[in-house]
Protein backbone atom coordinates (compact mmCIF):
# COMPACT_ATOMS: atom_id res chain seq x y z
CA UNK A 1 0.00 0.00 0.00
CA UNK A 2 2.88 2.37 0.71
CA UNK A 3 5.72 2.37 -1.43
CA UNK A 4 8.43 4.82 -0.89
CA UNK A 5 11.74 4.72 -3.93
CA UNK A 6 14.99 6.26 -3.02
CA UNK A 7 13.03 9.15 -1.01
CA UNK A 8 15.46 12.09 -0.12
CA UNK A 9 15.06 15.14 2.02
CA UNK A 10 17.15 18.35 2.38
CA UNK A 11 17.00 21.26 4.13
CA UNK A 12 19.76 24.07 3.42
CA UNK A 13 22.53 21.20 3.24
CA UNK A 14 21.15 19.44 5.64
CA UNK A 15 20.31 15.60 4.33
CA UNK A 16 17.26 15.04 7.07
CA UNK A 17 16.34 11.68 5.16
CA UNK A 18 18.94 10.25 3.05
CA UNK A 19 17.90 7.48 -0.05
CA UNK A 20 15.17 5.55 2.41
CA UNK A 21 13.43 3.14 0.28
CA UNK A 22 11.00 0.73 1.70
CA UNK A 23 7.10 -0.59 1.47
CA UNK A 24 4.23 -1.81 3.66
CA UNK A 25 1.61 -4.09 2.45
CA UNK A 26 -1.98 -4.48 3.83
CA UNK A 27 -1.85 -6.45 7.06
CA UNK A 28 1.23 -5.21 7.87
CA UNK A 29 2.25 -2.83 10.97
CA UNK A 30 5.66 -1.63 10.93
CA UNK A 31 7.60 0.25 13.97
CA UNK A 32 9.79 3.14 12.66
CA UNK A 33 12.86 3.53 15.20
CA UNK A 34 15.39 5.87 14.94
CA UNK A 35 16.85 8.29 17.78
CA UNK A 36 16.35 12.07 18.07
CA UNK A 37 16.42 13.89 14.78
CA UNK A 38 17.05 10.76 12.47
CA UNK A 39 14.17 11.70 10.40
CA UNK A 40 11.14 9.63 11.53
CA UNK A 41 8.82 12.58 11.23
CA UNK A 42 10.23 13.68 8.29
CA UNK A 43 9.67 11.06 6.13
CA UNK A 44 6.37 10.54 7.11
CA UNK A 45 5.56 14.21 6.47
CA UNK A 46 6.27 12.83 2.88
CA UNK A 47 4.03 9.80 2.83
CA UNK A 48 1.06 12.34 3.63
CA UNK A 49 2.23 15.19 1.55
CA UNK A 50 2.90 17.42 3.69
CA UNK A 51 6.93 17.71 2.79
CA UNK A 52 7.05 17.83 -1.15
CA UNK A 53 10.44 15.57 -1.43
CA UNK A 54 13.46 16.94 -3.08
CA UNK A 55 14.03 13.85 -4.96
CA UNK A 56 12.88 10.48 -4.77
CA UNK A 57 8.74 8.99 -4.87
CA UNK A 58 6.17 7.85 -2.63
CA UNK A 59 2.61 6.13 -4.15
CA UNK A 60 0.21 5.37 -1.27
CA UNK A 61 -2.61 2.55 -2.79
CA UNK A 62 -0.92 2.62 -6.39
CA UNK A 63 -1.34 7.06 -6.29
CA UNK A 64 1.63 9.36 -6.52
CA UNK A 65 1.42 11.63 -3.81
CA UNK A 66 3.64 14.21 -5.87
CA UNK A 67 1.27 13.73 -9.33
CA UNK A 68 -2.80 13.12 -7.33
CA UNK A 69 -2.04 13.96 -4.00
CA UNK A 70 -5.75 14.14 -3.21
CA UNK A 71 -6.14 10.46 -4.51
CA UNK A 72 -3.37 9.41 -2.15
CA UNK A 73 -4.57 11.68 0.60
CA UNK A 74 -7.62 10.26 0.94
CA UNK A 75 -6.24 6.66 1.55
CA UNK A 76 -4.56 7.84 4.49
CA UNK A 77 -5.48 8.86 8.49
CA UNK A 78 -2.74 10.45 9.89
CA UNK A 79 -1.68 11.48 13.77
CA UNK A 80 0.98 14.44 13.36
CA UNK A 81 3.90 14.35 15.74
CA UNK A 82 2.40 17.65 17.06
CA UNK A 83 -0.82 16.19 17.50
CA UNK A 84 -2.28 18.77 16.77
CA UNK A 85 -6.10 20.07 16.78
CA UNK A 86 -8.08 23.34 16.54
CA UNK A 87 -8.06 24.60 20.06
CA UNK A 88 -11.09 26.46 20.00
CA UNK A 89 -13.18 23.58 18.64
CA UNK A 90 -14.85 20.92 20.61
CA UNK A 91 -13.77 17.25 20.37
CA UNK A 92 -17.04 16.38 18.93
CA UNK A 93 -17.03 19.92 16.42
CA UNK A 94 -13.41 18.95 15.26
CA UNK A 95 -14.44 15.55 14.64
CA UNK A 96 -17.51 16.62 12.50
CA UNK A 97 -15.09 18.80 11.03
CA UNK A 98 -12.66 16.10 10.07
CA UNK A 99 -15.78 14.14 9.02
CA UNK A 100 -16.85 16.75 6.88
CA UNK A 101 -13.39 17.10 5.19
CA UNK A 102 -13.43 13.61 4.30
CA UNK A 103 -16.45 13.60 2.60
CA UNK A 104 -19.14 12.13 5.41
CA UNK A 105 -22.67 13.32 5.66
CA UNK A 106 -25.73 12.35 7.51
CA UNK A 107 -25.79 9.14 9.06
CA UNK A 108 -22.34 7.64 7.74
CA UNK A 109 -20.80 10.52 9.64
CA UNK A 110 -22.62 10.05 13.00
CA UNK A 111 -21.82 6.92 12.78
CA UNK A 112 -17.93 7.52 11.91
CA UNK A 113 -17.81 9.89 15.10
CA UNK A 114 -19.35 7.54 17.39
CA UNK A 115 -17.16 4.77 16.44
CA UNK A 116 -14.10 6.99 17.16
CA UNK A 117 -14.84 8.46 20.19
CA UNK A 118 -15.78 4.79 21.78
CA UNK A 119 -12.57 3.38 19.93
CA UNK A 120 -10.24 6.60 21.29
CA UNK A 121 -12.37 6.81 24.92
CA UNK A 122 -13.22 10.03 24.51
CA UNK A 123 -17.22 9.94 25.49
CA UNK A 124 -16.52 11.70 28.70
CA UNK A 125 -15.04 14.80 26.73
CA UNK A 126 -17.27 15.26 23.75
CA UNK A 127 -18.52 18.31 24.49
CA UNK A 128 -14.77 20.08 26.37
CA UNK A 129 -13.31 22.78 23.97
CA UNK A 130 -9.87 21.34 22.73
CA UNK A 131 -7.77 24.13 24.35
CA UNK A 132 -8.88 22.67 27.98
CA UNK A 133 -7.95 18.87 27.64
CA UNK A 134 -4.98 17.23 29.28
CA UNK A 135 -2.39 16.19 27.41
CA UNK A 136 -3.26 12.87 26.30
CA UNK A 137 -7.23 13.79 25.61
CA UNK A 138 -5.70 16.32 23.18
CA UNK A 139 -3.75 13.48 21.28
CA UNK A 140 -6.39 10.92 21.55
CA UNK A 141 -8.53 13.35 19.72
CA UNK A 142 -6.13 14.03 17.09
CA UNK A 143 -5.81 10.07 17.08
CA UNK A 144 -9.54 10.13 16.80
CA UNK A 145 -9.40 11.92 13.52
CA UNK A 146 -6.77 9.95 11.94
CA UNK A 147 -9.33 6.93 12.23
CA UNK A 148 -12.59 8.85 10.96
CA UNK A 149 -12.74 7.76 7.60
CA UNK A 150 -11.71 3.94 8.66
CA UNK A 151 -8.61 4.46 6.32
CA UNK A 152 -6.82 1.34 4.58
CA UNK A 153 -3.53 3.40 5.50
CA UNK A 154 -2.27 4.51 8.70
CA UNK A 155 0.47 6.78 9.65
CA UNK A 156 1.02 7.66 13.47
CA UNK A 157 3.69 10.10 14.25
CA UNK A 158 4.76 8.65 17.95
CA UNK A 159 0.60 7.74 18.68
CA UNK A 160 1.24 6.45 22.49
CA UNK A 161 3.39 9.57 23.63
CA UNK A 162 2.02 11.42 26.71
CA UNK A 163 -0.39 8.66 27.50
CA UNK A 164 -0.49 6.80 30.53
CA UNK A 165 0.36 2.87 30.93
CA UNK A 166 -3.47 1.90 30.11
CA UNK A 167 -3.88 4.10 27.11
CA UNK A 168 -0.55 2.76 25.90
CA UNK A 169 -1.76 -0.72 25.96
CA UNK A 170 -5.40 0.15 24.15
CA UNK A 171 -3.66 2.10 21.60
CA UNK A 172 -1.07 -0.73 21.21
CA UNK A 173 -4.01 -3.21 20.88
CA UNK A 174 -5.39 -0.55 18.83
CA UNK A 175 -3.06 -0.96 16.22
CA UNK A 176 -2.06 -4.26 15.92
CA UNK A 177 -5.87 -4.51 15.58
CA UNK A 178 -6.33 -2.20 13.12
CA UNK A 179 -3.05 -3.82 11.20
CA UNK A 180 -5.01 -7.10 10.13
CA UNK A 181 -6.70 -4.99 7.69
CA UNK A 182 -5.26 -1.80 7.07
CA UNK A 183 -1.00 -0.93 6.37
CA UNK A 184 -0.18 0.81 9.59
CA UNK A 185 3.19 2.32 9.57
CA UNK A 186 4.12 3.93 13.15
CA UNK A 187 7.27 5.81 14.63
CA UNK A 188 8.22 5.46 18.31
CA UNK A 189 10.81 5.51 21.09
CA UNK A 190 9.45 2.75 23.09
CA UNK A 191 11.19 -0.57 22.04
CA UNK A 192 8.83 -2.63 23.57
CA UNK A 193 6.16 -1.69 21.55
CA UNK A 194 7.80 -3.39 18.38
CA UNK A 195 7.39 -6.82 20.55
CA UNK A 196 3.59 -5.06 21.32
CA UNK A 197 2.74 -3.92 18.13
CA UNK A 198 4.41 -4.60 15.02
CA UNK A 199 5.04 -7.27 12.39
CA UNK A 200 8.17 -5.88 11.07
CA UNK A 201 10.67 -2.74 12.16
CA UNK A 202 12.51 -0.40 10.65
CA UNK A 203 15.34 1.46 12.40
CA UNK A 204 16.76 4.68 10.63
CA UNK A 205 19.54 6.72 11.40
CA UNK A 206 20.57 9.89 10.23
CA UNK A 207 18.52 9.49 7.24
CA UNK A 208 19.08 6.10 6.26
CA UNK A 209 17.61 2.54 7.15
CA UNK A 210 20.11 0.40 9.47
CA UNK A 211 18.42 -2.31 9.49
CA UNK A 212 15.00 -4.24 9.41
CA UNK A 213 13.26 -7.14 10.00
CA UNK A 214 10.71 -8.72 12.49
CA UNK A 215 11.05 -8.04 15.60
CA UNK A 216 12.72 -11.35 16.22
CA UNK A 217 15.34 -10.98 13.50
CA UNK A 218 16.18 -7.47 15.25
CA UNK A 219 16.31 -9.04 18.67
CA UNK A 220 18.86 -11.83 17.24
CA UNK A 221 20.99 -9.39 16.19
CA UNK A 222 21.84 -8.37 20.04
CA UNK A 223 25.22 -9.81 20.98
CA UNK A 224 23.56 -11.64 23.76
CA UNK A 225 20.97 -13.50 21.96
CA UNK A 226 21.30 -17.27 22.05
CA UNK A 227 23.40 -17.11 24.89
CA UNK A 228 22.64 -19.49 27.97
CA UNK A 229 22.73 -17.95 31.52
CA UNK A 230 22.90 -20.58 34.29
CA UNK A 231 22.98 -20.42 38.21
CA UNK A 232 24.13 -23.98 39.24
CA UNK A 233 26.13 -25.39 42.84
CA UNK A 234 29.24 -26.95 41.74
CA UNK A 235 29.40 -25.16 38.58
CA UNK A 236 32.58 -24.01 37.06
CA UNK A 237 33.55 -21.65 34.30
CA UNK A 238 36.55 -23.62 33.17
CA UNK A 239 34.42 -26.61 32.75
CA UNK A 240 31.68 -24.52 30.68
CA UNK A 241 34.38 -22.73 28.55
CA UNK A 242 34.56 -26.40 26.70
CA UNK A 243 31.04 -25.18 25.18
CA UNK A 244 31.61 -21.44 24.06
CA UNK A 245 33.12 -18.46 25.61
CA UNK A 246 31.94 -17.65 29.08
CA UNK A 247 31.39 -14.73 31.54
CA UNK A 248 30.56 -15.23 35.32
CA UNK A 249 29.79 -13.17 37.76
CA UNK A 250 28.85 -13.99 41.53
CA UNK A 251 28.17 -17.63 40.41
CA UNK A 252 25.84 -16.97 37.39
CA UNK A 253 27.45 -18.22 34.30
CA UNK A 254 26.50 -16.78 30.89
CA UNK A 255 28.08 -19.06 27.81
CA UNK A 256 27.99 -17.17 24.55
CA UNK A 257 27.40 -19.71 21.45
CA UNK A 258 30.88 -19.97 18.83
CA UNK A 259 28.25 -19.00 15.76
CA UNK A 260 24.47 -19.84 14.88
CA UNK A 261 24.40 -23.04 14.09
CA UNK A 262 25.86 -23.99 17.70
CA UNK A 263 23.25 -21.33 19.48
CA UNK A 264 20.57 -24.09 18.94
CA UNK A 265 22.28 -26.91 20.72
CA UNK A 266 23.55 -25.02 23.27
CA UNK A 267 21.09 -25.72 25.97
CA UNK A 268 20.98 -29.48 25.18
CA UNK A 269 24.74 -29.74 25.32
CA UNK A 270 24.86 -27.32 28.90
CA UNK A 271 22.14 -29.78 30.67
CA UNK A 272 24.09 -33.04 29.42
CA UNK A 273 27.22 -31.70 31.18
CA UNK A 274 24.99 -30.52 33.76
CA UNK A 275 23.59 -34.25 34.70
CA UNK A 276 27.06 -35.17 33.57
CA UNK A 277 28.80 -33.34 36.45
CA UNK A 278 25.82 -33.59 39.06
CA UNK A 279 25.38 -29.76 39.32
CA UNK A 280 22.47 -28.53 41.33
CA UNK A 281 20.81 -26.16 39.02
CA UNK A 282 19.35 -23.17 40.45
CA UNK A 283 17.88 -21.17 37.43
CA UNK A 284 19.20 -21.51 33.34
CA UNK A 285 17.45 -19.80 30.90
CA UNK A 286 18.46 -18.74 27.58
CA UNK A 287 18.30 -15.23 26.47
CA UNK A 288 16.50 -13.88 23.56
CA UNK A 289 18.37 -11.01 22.97
CA UNK A 290 17.55 -7.44 24.29
CA UNK A 291 15.73 -4.76 21.14
CA UNK A 292 17.54 -1.40 23.11
CA UNK A 293 20.77 -3.02 22.73
CA UNK A 294 20.51 -3.74 19.18
CA UNK A 295 19.30 -0.63 18.79
CA UNK A 296 21.79 1.45 20.39
CA UNK A 297 24.97 -0.44 18.66
CA UNK A 298 23.55 0.51 15.47
CA UNK A 299 22.43 3.83 16.15
CA UNK A 300 24.89 6.79 16.92
CA UNK A 301 23.85 8.64 19.90
CA UNK A 302 22.97 12.00 19.90
CA UNK A 303 26.11 13.30 21.42
CA UNK A 304 28.74 11.62 19.63
CA UNK A 305 26.92 13.16 16.28
CA UNK A 306 27.55 16.36 17.37
CA UNK B 1 -20.04 19.70 0.07
CA UNK B 2 -17.34 21.35 -1.18
CA UNK B 3 -13.92 21.03 0.61
CA UNK B 4 -13.35 24.51 0.33
CA UNK B 5 -16.80 25.50 1.94
CA UNK B 6 -16.08 23.26 4.93
CA UNK B 7 -13.24 25.10 5.61
CA UNK B 8 -14.67 28.19 5.14
CA UNK B 9 -17.75 27.31 7.38
CA UNK B 10 -15.30 25.79 10.11
CA UNK B 11 -12.96 29.64 9.99
CA UNK B 12 -16.43 31.06 10.42
CA UNK B 13 -17.38 29.42 13.37
CA UNK B 14 -14.20 30.18 14.69
CA UNK B 15 -14.33 34.04 14.86
CA UNK B 16 -18.27 33.90 16.34
CA UNK B 17 -17.02 31.14 19.32
CA UNK B 18 -15.02 33.33 20.56
CA UNK B 19 -15.85 36.73 22.50
CA UNK B 20 -13.30 38.79 19.95
CA UNK B 21 -16.17 38.55 16.89
CA UNK B 22 -18.54 40.48 18.86
CA UNK B 23 -15.96 42.87 20.15
CA UNK B 24 -15.11 43.31 16.59
CA UNK B 25 -18.26 44.06 15.12
CA UNK B 26 -18.99 46.45 17.66
CA UNK B 27 -15.93 48.33 17.36
CA UNK B 28 -16.64 48.88 13.28
CA UNK B 29 -20.20 49.63 13.80
CA UNK B 30 -18.81 52.51 16.71
CA UNK B 31 -16.21 53.84 14.56
CA UNK B 32 -18.14 53.65 11.54
CA UNK B 33 -20.68 55.69 13.47
CA UNK B 34 -17.91 58.04 15.31
CA UNK B 35 -16.12 58.72 11.63
CA UNK B 36 -19.15 59.06 9.60
CA UNK B 37 -21.46 61.54 11.76
CA UNK B 38 -18.69 63.31 13.90
CA UNK B 39 -15.74 63.31 11.72
CA UNK B 40 -17.44 63.61 8.71
CA UNK B 41 -19.80 65.78 9.16
CA UNK B 42 -22.27 63.68 8.29
CA UNK B 43 -25.58 66.11 9.19
CA UNK B 44 -23.39 69.38 8.43
CA UNK B 45 -22.85 68.57 4.99
CA UNK B 46 -26.58 68.81 4.06
CA UNK B 47 -25.97 66.22 1.36
CA UNK B 48 -27.97 62.90 1.10
CA UNK B 49 -25.26 60.90 0.00
CA UNK B 50 -22.85 58.63 1.73
CA UNK B 51 -19.64 60.34 0.64
CA UNK B 52 -19.06 60.80 4.68
CA UNK B 53 -19.33 57.60 5.27
CA UNK B 54 -17.37 55.23 2.55
CA UNK B 55 -14.74 57.96 2.54
CA UNK B 56 -13.51 57.12 6.05
CA UNK B 57 -13.55 53.39 4.73
CA UNK B 58 -10.18 53.03 3.46
CA UNK B 59 -8.71 54.47 6.64
CA UNK B 60 -11.06 52.25 8.67
CA UNK B 61 -10.15 48.75 7.24
CA UNK B 62 -6.80 49.65 7.64
CA UNK B 63 -6.70 48.64 11.41
CA UNK B 64 -9.31 46.58 11.19
CA UNK B 65 -9.02 44.27 8.60
CA UNK B 66 -5.67 42.95 9.38
CA UNK B 67 -7.33 42.49 13.11
CA UNK B 68 -9.85 40.42 11.50
CA UNK B 69 -7.16 38.15 9.01
CA UNK B 70 -4.26 38.16 11.22
CA UNK B 71 -4.98 35.07 12.55
CA UNK B 72 -5.34 32.82 9.09
CA UNK B 73 -2.36 30.93 8.57
CA UNK B 74 0.30 32.58 11.20
CA UNK B 75 -1.94 30.43 13.94
CA UNK B 76 -2.47 27.69 11.59
CA UNK B 77 1.42 27.52 11.63
CA UNK B 78 1.83 28.07 15.58
CA UNK B 79 -0.59 25.50 16.57
CA UNK B 80 0.50 23.11 14.00
CA UNK B 81 -2.44 22.41 12.79
CA UNK B 82 -1.53 23.26 9.26
CA UNK B 83 0.03 19.90 8.92
CA UNK B 84 -3.28 18.57 9.48
CA UNK B 85 -5.10 20.69 7.40
CA UNK B 86 -3.02 20.31 4.35
CA UNK B 87 -2.87 16.39 4.65
CA UNK B 88 -6.78 16.10 4.72
CA UNK B 89 -7.74 16.04 0.97
CA UNK B 90 -7.55 19.40 0.23
CA UNK B 91 -5.71 21.30 -2.31
CA UNK B 92 -3.13 24.23 -0.95
CA UNK B 93 -5.46 27.07 -2.91
CA UNK B 94 -8.87 25.36 -1.52
CA UNK B 95 -7.51 25.77 1.78
CA UNK B 96 -6.69 29.54 0.88
CA UNK B 97 -9.64 30.12 -0.78
CA UNK B 98 -12.13 28.51 2.07
CA UNK B 99 -9.84 30.90 4.47
CA UNK B 100 -9.92 33.90 3.07
CA UNK B 101 -13.71 33.52 2.07
CA UNK B 102 -14.80 32.99 5.49
CA UNK B 103 -12.76 36.21 6.56
CA UNK B 104 -14.47 38.28 3.96
CA UNK B 105 -17.86 37.13 4.67
CA UNK B 106 -17.26 37.74 8.31
CA UNK B 107 -16.13 41.82 7.09
CA UNK B 108 -19.09 41.75 4.76
CA UNK B 109 -21.04 41.04 8.13
CA UNK B 110 -19.72 43.94 9.50
CA UNK B 111 -20.71 45.81 6.60
CA UNK B 112 -24.03 44.94 5.95
CA UNK B 113 -24.82 46.01 9.55
CA UNK B 114 -23.94 49.57 8.42
CA UNK B 115 -27.34 48.95 7.19
CA UNK B 116 -28.50 51.82 9.55
CA UNK B 117 -26.79 54.89 7.32
CA UNK B 118 -28.80 53.80 4.96
CA UNK B 119 -32.01 54.26 6.31
CA UNK B 120 -30.68 57.32 7.83
CA UNK B 121 -30.05 58.83 4.64
CA UNK B 122 -33.10 57.70 2.96
CA UNK B 123 -35.53 58.93 5.89
CA UNK B 124 -33.92 63.07 5.78
CA UNK B 125 -33.76 62.77 2.01
CA UNK B 126 -33.56 61.13 -1.21
CA UNK B 127 -30.17 60.03 -1.77
CA UNK B 128 -28.71 58.21 -4.98
CA UNK B 129 -29.50 54.96 -3.84
CA UNK B 130 -27.61 53.43 -6.88
CA UNK B 131 -24.12 55.14 -6.07
CA UNK B 132 -24.94 53.44 -2.37
CA UNK B 133 -24.55 50.44 -3.73
CA UNK B 134 -21.55 51.02 -6.11
CA UNK B 135 -20.35 52.59 -2.59
CA UNK B 136 -21.03 49.19 -0.36
CA UNK B 137 -19.89 46.98 -3.55
CA UNK B 138 -16.78 49.49 -3.51
CA UNK B 139 -16.58 49.08 0.39
CA UNK B 140 -16.38 45.38 0.09
CA UNK B 141 -13.72 44.90 -2.61
CA UNK B 142 -11.88 47.10 -0.93
CA UNK B 143 -11.97 45.15 2.26
CA UNK B 144 -11.09 42.13 -0.08
CA UNK B 145 -7.91 43.36 -0.81
CA UNK B 146 -6.63 44.17 2.60
CA UNK B 147 -8.14 41.20 3.54
CA UNK B 148 -5.89 39.17 0.56
CA UNK B 149 -2.64 41.16 1.90
CA UNK B 150 -3.20 39.95 5.37
CA UNK B 151 -3.89 37.00 4.19
CA UNK B 152 -0.22 36.90 2.63
CA UNK B 153 1.55 38.46 5.60
CA UNK B 154 0.11 35.76 8.36
CA UNK B 155 1.10 33.46 5.81
CA UNK B 156 4.79 34.41 6.71
CA UNK B 157 4.61 34.12 10.47
CA UNK B 158 3.72 32.08 13.09
CA UNK B 159 3.11 35.64 14.95
CA UNK B 160 -0.09 37.51 14.82
CA UNK B 161 1.27 40.46 16.19
CA UNK B 162 3.98 40.34 13.30
CA UNK B 163 1.03 39.61 11.13
CA UNK B 164 -0.89 42.40 11.64
CA UNK B 165 2.01 44.93 11.50
CA UNK B 166 3.35 43.87 8.56
CA UNK B 167 -0.28 43.96 6.82
CA UNK B 168 -0.99 47.64 8.25
CA UNK B 169 2.25 48.61 6.87
CA UNK B 170 1.29 47.22 3.77
CA UNK B 171 -2.39 49.07 3.23
CA UNK B 172 -1.08 51.99 4.44
CA UNK B 173 1.19 52.01 1.40
CA UNK B 174 -1.38 51.06 -0.90
CA UNK B 175 -3.34 54.25 1.22
CA UNK B 176 -0.62 56.95 0.71
CA UNK B 177 0.45 55.90 -3.15
CA UNK B 178 -2.64 58.01 -3.83
CA UNK B 179 -3.12 59.90 -1.32
CA UNK B 180 -3.58 63.87 -1.97
CA UNK B 181 -1.35 65.35 0.41
CA UNK B 182 0.94 62.62 -0.37
CA UNK B 183 0.64 63.09 -4.17
CA UNK B 184 1.40 66.64 -3.94
CA UNK B 185 4.51 66.24 -1.90
CA UNK B 186 5.54 63.33 -5.12
CA UNK B 187 5.00 65.89 -7.49
CA UNK B 188 7.77 68.25 -6.51
CA UNK B 189 10.31 65.88 -7.37
CA UNK B 190 8.82 63.31 -9.76
CA UNK B 191 6.87 64.21 -13.26
CA UNK B 192 3.50 63.98 -13.19
CA UNK B 193 3.63 60.41 -15.53
CA UNK B 194 5.56 58.63 -12.41
CA UNK B 195 3.05 60.48 -9.71
CA UNK B 196 0.20 58.82 -11.58
CA UNK B 197 2.02 55.30 -11.83
CA UNK B 198 2.39 55.16 -8.47
CA UNK B 199 -1.36 56.62 -7.60
CA UNK B 200 -2.85 53.92 -10.03
CA UNK B 201 -1.37 51.57 -7.03
CA UNK B 202 -2.96 53.17 -4.59
CA UNK B 203 -6.38 51.66 -3.62
CA UNK B 204 -7.97 55.36 -2.60
CA UNK B 205 -7.56 56.43 -6.33
CA UNK B 206 -9.61 53.30 -7.24
CA UNK B 207 -12.42 53.19 -4.62
CA UNK B 208 -13.21 57.06 -5.82
CA UNK B 209 -14.78 56.10 -8.57
CA UNK B 210 -17.04 53.65 -6.81
CA UNK B 211 -17.91 56.36 -3.85
CA UNK B 212 -19.23 58.53 -6.54
CA UNK B 213 -21.51 55.43 -8.04
CA UNK B 214 -19.49 54.72 -10.75
CA UNK B 215 -18.90 51.45 -11.26
CA UNK B 216 -15.52 51.28 -13.04
CA UNK B 217 -14.36 47.54 -14.79
CA UNK B 218 -11.40 49.23 -14.85
CA UNK B 219 -11.47 49.78 -10.46
CA UNK B 220 -12.99 46.19 -10.04
CA UNK B 221 -10.35 44.67 -12.01
CA UNK B 222 -7.88 46.38 -9.91
CA UNK B 223 -9.09 44.98 -6.47
CA UNK B 224 -9.84 41.52 -8.17
CA UNK B 225 -5.76 42.08 -9.23
CA UNK B 226 -4.76 42.77 -5.79
CA UNK B 227 -6.65 40.01 -4.47
CA UNK B 228 -5.95 37.50 -6.65
CA UNK B 229 -2.10 38.31 -6.42
CA UNK B 230 -1.59 38.37 -2.70
CA UNK B 231 -3.37 34.92 -2.76
CA UNK B 232 -0.89 33.49 -5.16
CA UNK B 233 1.93 34.75 -3.09
CA UNK B 234 -0.29 33.12 0.03
CA UNK B 235 0.23 29.73 -2.11
CA UNK B 236 3.54 30.27 -2.67
CA UNK B 237 4.76 31.58 0.41
CA UNK B 238 2.77 28.36 2.06
CA UNK B 239 4.65 25.79 0.20
CA UNK B 240 8.02 27.22 0.17
CA UNK B 241 7.67 26.84 4.36
CA UNK B 242 7.40 22.68 3.03
CA UNK B 243 9.67 22.87 0.34
CA UNK B 244 12.80 23.66 3.48
N1 LIG C 1 11.20 22.26 8.53
C1 LIG C 1 12.48 21.94 8.79
N2 LIG C 1 13.47 22.81 8.54
C2 LIG C 1 14.75 22.50 8.79
N3 LIG C 1 15.16 21.33 9.30
C3 LIG C 1 14.23 20.40 9.58
C4 LIG C 1 12.84 20.66 9.34
N4 LIG C 1 12.15 19.56 9.71
C5 LIG C 1 13.05 18.67 10.16
N5 LIG C 1 14.32 19.16 10.09
C6 LIG C 1 15.56 18.46 10.48
O1 LIG C 1 15.54 17.18 9.91
C7 LIG C 1 16.08 16.22 10.81
C8 LIG C 1 15.10 15.09 10.99
O2 LIG C 1 14.01 15.55 11.76
P1 LIG C 1 12.77 14.65 12.11
O3 LIG C 1 11.76 15.53 12.76
O4 LIG C 1 12.35 13.90 10.91
O5 LIG C 1 13.39 13.65 13.18
P2 LIG C 1 12.66 12.50 13.99
O6 LIG C 1 13.31 11.22 13.61
O7 LIG C 1 11.20 12.56 13.83
O8 LIG C 1 13.08 12.87 15.47
P3 LIG C 1 12.26 12.73 16.84
O9 LIG C 1 12.52 11.35 17.32
O10 LIG C 1 12.91 13.73 17.72
O11 LIG C 1 10.84 13.02 16.56
C9 LIG C 1 16.40 16.98 12.08
O12 LIG C 1 17.78 17.24 12.10
C10 LIG C 1 15.63 18.25 11.96
O13 LIG C 1 16.30 19.30 12.60
MG1 LIG D 1 9.65 12.91 15.01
Amino acid sequence: MIRIENLVKTFGTKRAVDGVSFTVERGEVVGFLGPNGSGKSTTMRMITGFYPPTSGSVTVGGHDVAESPLDAKRLIGYLPESAAAYPEMTVESFLTFAAAMRGLKGEAQKKAIARVVERCFLSSVRRQSIDTLSKGYKHRTCLAQALIHDPEVLVLDEPTDGLDPNQKHEVRNLIRELGRSKAVIFSTHILEEVDAACTRAIIIDRGRIVAQGTPAELRAMSATAGAVTLEAQGATAEKLSALGRVESLDGVFRIYPRDASQAAVLAAAIIELVSREGWKVRGMFSERGELDEVFRRITLPDTVKQ
Amino acid sequence: MNALWIIAKRELAGYFNSPVAYVFLVIFLLVAGFLTFTAGAFFERGEAGLGAFFGWHPWLYLVLVPAVGMRLWSEERRAGTIELLLTLPVTTWQAILGKFLASWLFLALALALTFPVVLTVNVLGEPDNGAIVAGYVGSLFLAGAYLALTCMTSALTRNQVVAFILAVVLCLFLILAGFNPVTDLLVRWASPAVVDTVAAFSVVTHFDGFQKGVLDTRDLLFFVSVIGFALFATGVIIRSHRAG
